[in-house]
């Protein structure tokens, strides 16, 4: 039995230093698991989050695709290669953008209206971008017999097709530029005059360079604007505050209650708080390893179910405490108390989950992050609180610390 | 513990604390501030925090404010103990963001924004929305898990009016303090009913698993000998709680505390009422000759 315990203790030791040194490290050379992995929102990291509105009441999904091009090409364009662009709903993109400077500057680069133009070799501007009708990454092959290769078709209005035809009639053999915003994206070279309105530029595309091309080019005609209806700034300084407050509280709150677990439980104590530890490490690997975002209300979400994997052990002490006073022998108190203490922390567990599931289908933003760390939080605390310390527990009392006054007996 | 004894002076307790977030309220509004202090992300409009880097004239910049964006009820409130202040406004752009900006870094060459908010009426009304929808599924939700829990209306009841009076309390306390109602408050709300849901369950488990102990019409003892039962864990829990969450508040930035302070207030209303109000309730719907009492 004593070497049983001792082995019992042995592998949560084992498995308390292995998750510690994963959670702080992690695997390998990037550091996989480790907290360092875990991503950070933007309150913590500090940065802008914006909503864009189309200003039209029906927008296809090929619009979307041109407008999101065209932000996401500008992010890039200004080196804010963090940056995120994302389609909300039917006819919203959400741009979030880490760690940016000058956030003002950042709304207003990224929300102008488009401007698209074809330009000749001394800059001479031929056509502009709303006489662009369509743009199209195609796949076929270029020659007869030549292989398949994707390439993008464009077709221009009346007005357009005329300048078409004039500017590569008399630009043969020369390059035509293609620019957005003051930008080169695509220097096509002019092989013949087109007068019909209907030309392909080809080249080395990958089928996805061939779609992004396409798509800032459909973004020069788009026939929508991109009204702002929700911005979040948040300075980088405030961020770099908030995290490191953020960690500071949640380990000062958490030393506190690691304490106040041993004074009042004694061996009892030293078991949650080791099971406590163990909660840490599987949290952090589990925000690591599900790419959970880290929000400020986030950290809160961890405190808070740490503070629950402790009442679940706080309830089942106080039970094994009340059936050592009616003298049963400790195994047996061990027993019923975790037994006995089930139904209560299982009640309590699930009407937190069914809140924090609700606050996470219906929440957004940094309220969904809450609800996240909330419901992981829980849903390891029940395993540490009910399964790791009640292998703690027996292990210790296996291993020979047979005294009930360590575990909780007062009076005799 | 003399629980059942003393219920009319909690009940009491409870209610005054109620009223007087009632009243607040009521102030409040006709102060023309609203009942509560609703944040830009319900109602709308740009909201800015400052770090002004020292000491400033709260009327000075508001000027600048009224004389920059042209609104005429610029909302400007200093955080108490700080050179922060916060700037709530109808909805402006980019251009005039930095226009004011440079209006007051001009007479306060240290101010630093901190943070923006911009919401446009649309989003603020989703926002509302999605709120009221997720308050009341979480309760109806809770609710359900609860009669089918204790088959028993007379308790499936008591513990709800414990969650409406956790809810009233922390309420009051976002009336008293001006708390920003935002989307945290949505969190603080639903997790302050989760709390006081387990904290009330562990106490009604207990009252069923004693019913065997005690005859007909000694349900005062039997409610009071479970209550002094799980009074160690109820206080046990609830400081644990305080003090993770009392470090966030003591610790954490301007946001976090406006989101621990409420939880704070919540977390201690739910120990109270799981002691002194939920099992009192219980007893009050309870027919006569459990009581003890003629028929």
């Amino acid at each position: 039995m004593k070497m049983k315990g001792r082995l019992m203790l042995l592998v949560m030791l084992v498995v308390a230093i292995a998750l510690g040194a994963v959670s702080y490290y992690g695997i390998g050379e990037d550091g996989q698991m480790s907290a360092a992995q875990i991503k950070q929102g933007l309150d913590l990291s500090g940065g802008v989050d914006i909503v864009y509105e189309a200003d039209q009441a029906a927008v296809t999904e090929e619009e979307m695709a041109a407008a999101i091009s065209l932000l996401q090409g500008r992010l890039d364009w200004n080196g804010w290669t963090e940056a995120e662009v994302a389609k909300e709903g039917d006819k919203r993109i959400r741009v979030q953008i880490p760690g940016v400077e000058n956030a003002e500057e950042a709304i207003q680069q990224i929300g102008k209206t488009a401007q698209l133009s074809f330009a000749d070799e001394a800059g001479n501007v031929l056509l502009t971008g709303d006489m662009v009708r369509n743009a199209t990454k195609q796949v076929g092959a270029m020659e007869q017999n030549g292989p398949s290769a994707p390439y993008v078709a464009l077709e221009f209005n009346d007005e357009g097709k005329q300048r078409f035809a004039a500017a590569t009639a008399s630009n043969i053999g020369k390059v035509i530029y293609i620019i957005m915003d003051e930008k080169v994206i695509s220097a096509p070279v002019v092989q013949a005059a087109i007068t019909d309105g209907q030309a392909v530029i080809t080249g080395q595309f990958t089928g996805e360079g061939a779609e992004e091309l396409a798509s800032l080019i459909r973004a020069g005609s788009l026939p929508f604007n991109l009204n702002v209806i929700q911005m979040k700034n948040v300075g980088a300084r405030l961020g770099a505050d908030a995290l490191s407050a953020g960690i500071r509280a949640g380990a000062i709150g958490i030393g506190l209650v690691l304490l106040f677990m041993l004074f009042a439980y004694k061996v009892l104590g030293l078991a949650a708080d080791w099971a406590l530890l163990i909660y840490m490490g599987l949290e952090v690997i589990a925000l690591s390893v599900l790419h959970v975002t880290l929000t400020l209300p986030g950290i809160a979400g961890i405190v808070l179910s740490a503070g629950m994997a402790v009442d679940a052990n706080v309830v089942i002490f106080e039970r094994i405490k009340e059936e050592l006073l009616q003298d049963k022998t400790l195994r047996s108190a061990v027993k019923n108390g975790f037994s006995r203490a089930l139904p209560a922390i299982l009640d309590g567990n699930v009407t937190t989950l069914i809140a924090a599931g609700v606050l996470f289908f219906l929440g957004s933003g940094t309220v969904k992050g809450f609800a996240t760390t909330l419901m992981i939080g829980i849903i390891i605390s029940m395993f540490t609180a009910l399964v790791i310390t009640r292998v703690i527990v027996k292990g210790l009392i296996y291993a020979g610390v047979h005294n009930p006054k360590y575990y909780g007996l007062r009076t005799k | 513990m003399k629980i059942i004894e003393n219920r009319k002076i909690f009940f009491a307790v409870s209610v005054v604390l109620i009223c007087i977030g009632l009243a607040a309220m009521a102030l409040n509004a006709n102060a023309g501030r609203g009942a509560l202090n609703w944040d830009v992300e319900f109602t709308g409009g740009t909201s800015m925090e400052l770090d002004m880097g020292g000491a400033f004239e709260n009327d000075t910049l508001e000027d600048i404010v009224r004389e920059v964006t042209g609104q005429t009820s610029p909302q400007i409130q200093q955080v108490i103990g700080t050179n922060s202040v916060g700037i709530k406004l109808q909805s402006i752009d980019s251009e005039m963001r930095v226009a004011l900006m440079d209006a007051v870094t001009k007479t306060y060459p240290d101010a630093e924004l901190t943070e923006a908010n911009d919401i446009s009426g649309t989003v603020s009304g989703e926002m509302q929305q999605a709120a009221i929808k997720a308050t009341l599924i979480a309760c109806v939700a809770m609710l359900l898990y609860i009669s089918l829990r204790f088959r028993d209306f007379r308790a499936g009841g008591s513990a709800i009016i414990a969650l409406i009076h956790d809810v009233l309390i922390v309420l009051s306390a976002y009336a008293l303090l001006r708390i920003p109602v935002n989307q945290s408050f949505i969190a603080v709300l639903l997790t302050i009913l989760g709390y006081s849901v387990n904290s009330t369950i562990v106490i009604f488990d207990r009252i069923r698993e004693n019913k065997s102990a005690f005859q007909t019409g000694h349900a005062a003892e039997k409610i009071n000998k479970s209550v002094s039962q799980t009074l160690a864990r109820s206080i046990n829990t609830s400081l644990t709680t305080l003090f993770t969450i009392g470090a966030i508040y003591i610790l954490g930035v301007q946001s976090i505390k406006e989101f621990s302070l409420p939880l704070i207030v919540g977390i201690v209303a739910g120990a109270y009422s799981s002691i002194c109000i939920s099992g009192s309730v219980w007893y009050t719907f309870l027919p006569k000759i459990e009581k003890g009492e003629k028929a």
